[in-house]
């Protein structure tokens, strides 16, 4: 990785999401989004990578990110997800789901819309409500899913003020985060290590299928769906394991790779290449998994000479990936470790990167160490 | 005791007359608690209107500054490094290592202090743009300090090179000469310029005298009449013997040039050479270290240590390190001339011209306002091997007691304390303790933060804060009414007793509802059933119930049975246990042998003499004879299953 920029921010950033750019436009990714925790007061900031016309001649600042605006946010930022381009959904651990509104005319954000008790715990006895962490938010426009420690699952919309609909008790443990598997389809992971698949079509609190880790219960901590086959998801969990699961057939992972000494608390498919994936982890490391599979150039280049093969065999697989993307190579029965090859993408350890994102040739981190880490070359 | 080096400085308590009203106060790891008290100093009780509140004094409050945090987590991670140097590297390695790390903590501290001039300039009352700026010049001093600091303990640079890392540390912090030179380059006839000669100087006490010689050529071209003169000083500018990193002459051959330089200079001043221009005999003069020259120059100096490297730059190129501390003493009291006293600063340079690191430390730690500088500094000369003789009388060595310090203060703060850990880790005496003080007092606010906490503990095997913030979760769980998460947590924690409390809930649950709740947690507890015998009970009874819902009856019996027949069911669940087997008995066909009959009937007999006979009237009398019909229907259907099992196994070995 060459061109990696860190910029320390003053805040322990929980959350880093780029906006996505418009369908079908050319522009590459410029604006993300991020979410602090854990200071006395927590914000919501937009940051861009864009250039302002102002760079400094020396190129010094060239890569680094600038403040584009921010706003206070109650409670630890949980997750963040965009909702359109305008809009942020935010999850607090005060329970409380935002929606922000970015106005880029005089660049400000406002909250929009909230639903103040999403997520709430009800004490023994008494019907007093105290309020549970938010601690997984997914949106796919008009819908807003939400998970929490309650074990609750709201379903809301952008135009509704009350929830859609509420599943209480839909997970007797907490739930850690949330995906969409297809409409109207979710999917959740919780700390005893189980994923479960929910249908909004289906009335009740039980799930449509459970799959779950074998033995140790280990605590699920993140979820994403495979862009392309809907079937394919992955899972981090808190001893660092990487889980590819097949959802399609059995209860188990169809492969556990071992990967971080600590919780992983993000994992990202490349949403455009699939066949790259990047986790990161309590332990201060953000990695690049790349699975692209077996091309005769790649393994040619392989002979020449060393890591940048990695780099080098990304075009290859590119233009392969329309007739492979039948078989996935992270699904493939062989014993496909020897063929994932793993870059760590950050210079030094420090302490935990707790989210990553990935868009185009783009990836932004951000660190319990109160820094902001921007590559715009993935795949140079 | 050791005598107070200074006055201790007084802090007041708004809304606190001290006069009149008793104060009370306690200590916590970084800060005190202040408050008042009802008790009055006088006799009298007037009852003035106290002060309500409590008061939190911090006395790191460095630790509070937005831009100082990135000073704080980015000199962690070389903090970090630096910690993982491998002692096997020594000599030259070693020693280069060293200075790059020393070097990256001065260009963290220059950052920071870019930033805060910024946010000075940037502020919007003069109020906070005054403490911006107070702040720059303490980070200013700060670097001042360990740059020198770098120079003379961890460079250790000898006799010759010494004088070049002085010159660049001078050149280096006093800056205005780069403003100065690119205003004066640019104004269109450069020697005409008000500050011409100002800038000519500056550079000639700087040496740099290369920017100088272009300097005077500038002006011998607009002025013919002193060509001639600017010509000879610009040769003998030229012709300086200096010392260069590549160059292998020796330091005798090296002095030798140069005494025959400073003679030459010498002639030049006394044949008059340049006796009509007042600036360039000033100016050769300086080249001959002439101190009243210098000293007429008081105000281009700015400051003592300036005028010290310029006066050994041009008397003495070739001082020892040993010898720094003499032209230190006379160059501080010759610039101030008895005029003002020396100020902490100074007197910080004077210890470390005199080689006195621990003086350096002392003072520094009463000077500046934060722990980092000293922490840090002193950890570095620590893996240079400076500090080893020195121990204190309380605590562990300096170096430990000062990074304590500073690890506590970022502890104290509501959200550094993750960058305290590491300090703590490299404190071997009194580190572990601290930590384990300090992480139980993180307050846990989400399961995510806890999880972070549990993870540090984890790692460092502390086996007592694991457990016990497993059970702040676990016990805010069951407060949530989220038994589900409760028993996870206990499990984590390996908290036999609180995982048969939750159990017990469960089951008090079940009896009170019919039905099992959190069904997903209790059918896949695994080896963690093992945990407690209750645990055990509960996941074996539900698994009773899973087989009973299959319809695999004689699986479901003998595991009933044995539940009873191992002890693993409490005695006052067992009514429970033999009432569920009811419908087993009452199935069609036979499920029960007779010899589980026989266990089942010992059961309910043990059961039936176990119970107390009480005549206690009302409602509990009521809830006896329930007790007492269900006992005589278990009777009844046992005898009946008793008798259709033996003729089933009798025909069958008949048969």
């Amino acid at each position: 990785m060459e061109e990696i920029y860190a910029k320390f921010v003053s805040q322990k950033i929980s959350k880093t999401r780029w906006r996505p750019v418009p369908p079908g436009s050319l522009q590459t990714a410029e604006t993300f989004a991020t979410g602090s925790w854990d200071n006395e007061e927590n914000y919501v900031s937009l940051w861009s990578i864009g250039d302002f016309g102002n760079v400094d001649s020396d190129g010094g600042f060239e890569g680094e990110h600038q403040l584009l605006c921010d706003i206070k946010h109650h409670g630890d930022v949980m997750d963040l997800q965009f909702f359109d381009q305008e809009r942020i959904v935010a999850a607090s651990s005060t329970g409380c789901v935002t929606v922000f509104l970015h106005h880029p005319n005089n660049q400000t954000l406002s909250v929009s819309q909230q639903w103040t008790t999403a997520h709430y715990h009800t004490g023994p006895g008494s019907p007093s409500r105290s309020s549970a962490p938010c601690t997984g938010v997914v949106c796919d426009n008009p819908e807003i899913v939400t998970v929490g420690e309650d074990g609750r699952i709201n379903l809301f919309r952008a135009d509704h003020k009350e929830a859609v609909r509420t599943i209480d008790n839909a997970d007797s443990s907490t739930l850690h985060a949330v995906t969409f598997l297809r409409t109207p389809e979710i999917l959740t992971v919780n700390s005893i290590g189980q994923l479960k698949i929910w249908d909004f079509r289906k009335q009740g609190n039980e799930p449509s299928q459970i799959l779950s880790l074998t033995g140790d219960r280990v605590p699920l901590h993140c979820v994403d769906r495979h862009p392309n086959q809907q079937h394919v998801v992955a899972t981090g969990g808190q001893d660092g394991m990487l889980s590819i699961w097949d959802v399609r057939q059995g209860t188990m992972p169809v492969s556990l790779l071992k990967a971080h000494e600590a919780e992983m608390w993000e994992v990202h498919f490349h949403p455009s290449n699939p066949d790259h994936l990047f986790t990161c982890s309590e332990d201060g490391s953000l990695w690049h998994w790349d699975a692209s599979t077996d091309v005769p150039e790649k393994s040619s280049l392989f002979n020449q000479g060393g890591r940048s093969s990695t780099f080098l065999s990304h075009s290859i697989s590119n233009q392969a990936n329309v007739h492979q993307s039948l078989i996935s190579s992270w699904l493939s029965t062989d014993p496909a470790k020897d063929r994932i090859e793993i870059t760590s993408l950050l210079p030094s350890r420090t302490l935990s990167v707790n989210s990553l994102d990935v868009l185009g040739p783009c990836l932004v981190c951000g660190t319990d160490a109160e820094a902001i880490y921007v590559t715009r070359q993935l795949f140079s | 005791m050791e005598e107070l080096d200074s006055e201790p400085t007084v802090t007041l308590i708004p809304g606190v007359n001290s006069k009149k009203k008793q104060m009370c106060f306690d200590w916590g790891p970084g800060e005190m608690l202040v408050c008042e008290t009802s008790f009055n100093k006088k006799e009298k009780s007037e009852t003035v209107p106290g002060c309500p509140f409590i008061y939190i004094i911090r006395k790191d409050i460095d630790v509070y500054s937005q831009i100082l945090r990135k000073l704080f987590n980015e000199s962690h991670g070389i903090f970090v490094g630096l910690q993982r140097i491998e002692e096997e590297l020594t000599g030259k390695s070693r020693k280069a290592q060293l200075v790059r790390v020393s070097k990256n903590y001065r260009s963290v501290i220059r950052a920071c202090m870019e930033e805060m001039h910024q946010a000075a300039i940037a502020a919007k009352d003069p109020a906070s743009g005054r403490q911006f700026s107070s702040q720059v010049s303490i980070l200013s001093a700060m670097e001042l300090i360990w740059n020198l600091c770098e120079i003379l303990f961890i460079e250790v640079a000898p006799a010759g090179p010494l004088l070049l890392h002085l010159l660049d540390w001078v050149r280096l912090h006093v800056c205005e000469v780069d403003s100065l030179l690119a205003d004066v380059l640019g104004s269109e006839n450069p020697s005409k310029h008000e500050s011409f000669w100002n800038l000519v100087t500056i550079l000639v006490l700087q040496g740099r005298l290369d920017e100088a010689r272009q300097m005077l050529s500038k002006e011998a071209d607009v002025s013919p009449t002193s060509a001639g003169m600017c010509r000879i000083l610009g040769d003998l500018m030229r012709t300086m013997p200096v010392l260069s990193p590549g160059n292998t002459q020796t330091l005798t051959e090296l002095e030798l040039k140069w005494q025959h330089w400073h003679e030459e200079c010498e002639r030049h001043l006394q044949d008059g050479t340049f006796a009509s221009s007042p600036h360039l005999e000033s100016l050769c003069k300086i080249m001959l270290g002439d101190e009243a020259a210098l000293l007429e120059q008081k105000e281009l100096l700015n400051n003592w240590y300036h005028f010290l490297v310029t006066r050994l730059l041009y008397s003495h190129p070739t001082v020892k390190p040993i010898d720094l501390h003499f032209y230190a003493q006379s160059s501080l009291d010759l610039f101030l001339g008895g005029e003002s006293s020396p100020e902490p600063l100074d007197n910080i340079l004077m210890a470390a011209f005199e080689f006195d690191i621990h003086q350096v430390i002392k003072e520094c730690s009463i000077a500046l306002s934060n722990w980092w500088f000293v922490a840090h500094l002193t950890d570095l000369l620590d893996h240079c091997k400076l500090l080893q003789s020195h121990n204190l009388y309380f605590g562990s060595n300096m170096r430990e007691f000062l990074l304590l310090e500073y690890a506590s203060g970022l502890f104290a703060h509501h959200s550094l304390w993750q960058l305290g850990v590491d300090y703590f880790d490299y404190c071997p005496e009194l580190g572990r303790v601290s930590l384990e003080l300090h992480i139980e007092r993180i307050p846990l606010s989400t399961e995510q933060k806890a999880l972070k906490v549990l993870r540090i503990c984890e790692q460092r095997q502390m086996t007592e804060q694991v457990r016990s913030i497993c059970k702040i979760l676990a016990m805010k769980a069951v407060r949530n009414n989220r038994l589900g998460s409760a028993l996870s947590w206990s499990i984590r924690a390996k908290d036999a007793a609180f995982a048969t409390l939750v159990s017990d809930r469960f089951l008090r649950d079940y009896c009170e509802r019919g039905c099992f709740s959190d069904l997903d947690l209790i059918d896949n507890l695994g080896p963690a059933m093992m945990l407690s015998d209750r645990l055990t009970f509960l996941g074996k009874y539900r698994e009773f119930h899973r087989f009973y819902g299959e319809k695999r009856f004689c699986d479901a019996a003998s595991l009933l049975l044995s539940l009873m027949t191992s002890q693993i069911a409490p005695r006052c669940f067992w009514v429970t246990l033999l009432t569920d087997a009811l419908p087993l008995l009452e199935q069609k066909q036979v499920i029960f042998t007779t010899e589980q009959t026989y266990e089942l009937m010992r059961c309910l007999e043990d059961l039936a003499s176990g119970r107390p006979v009480r005549g206690e009237p009302g409602a509990q009398r009521l809830q006896e004879d329930i007790e007492n019909t269900k006992l005589e229907m278990l009777r009844l259907a046992l005898a009946r299953n008793l008798a259709r099992a033996i003729i089933k196994e009798g025909s069958l070995e008949g048969s």
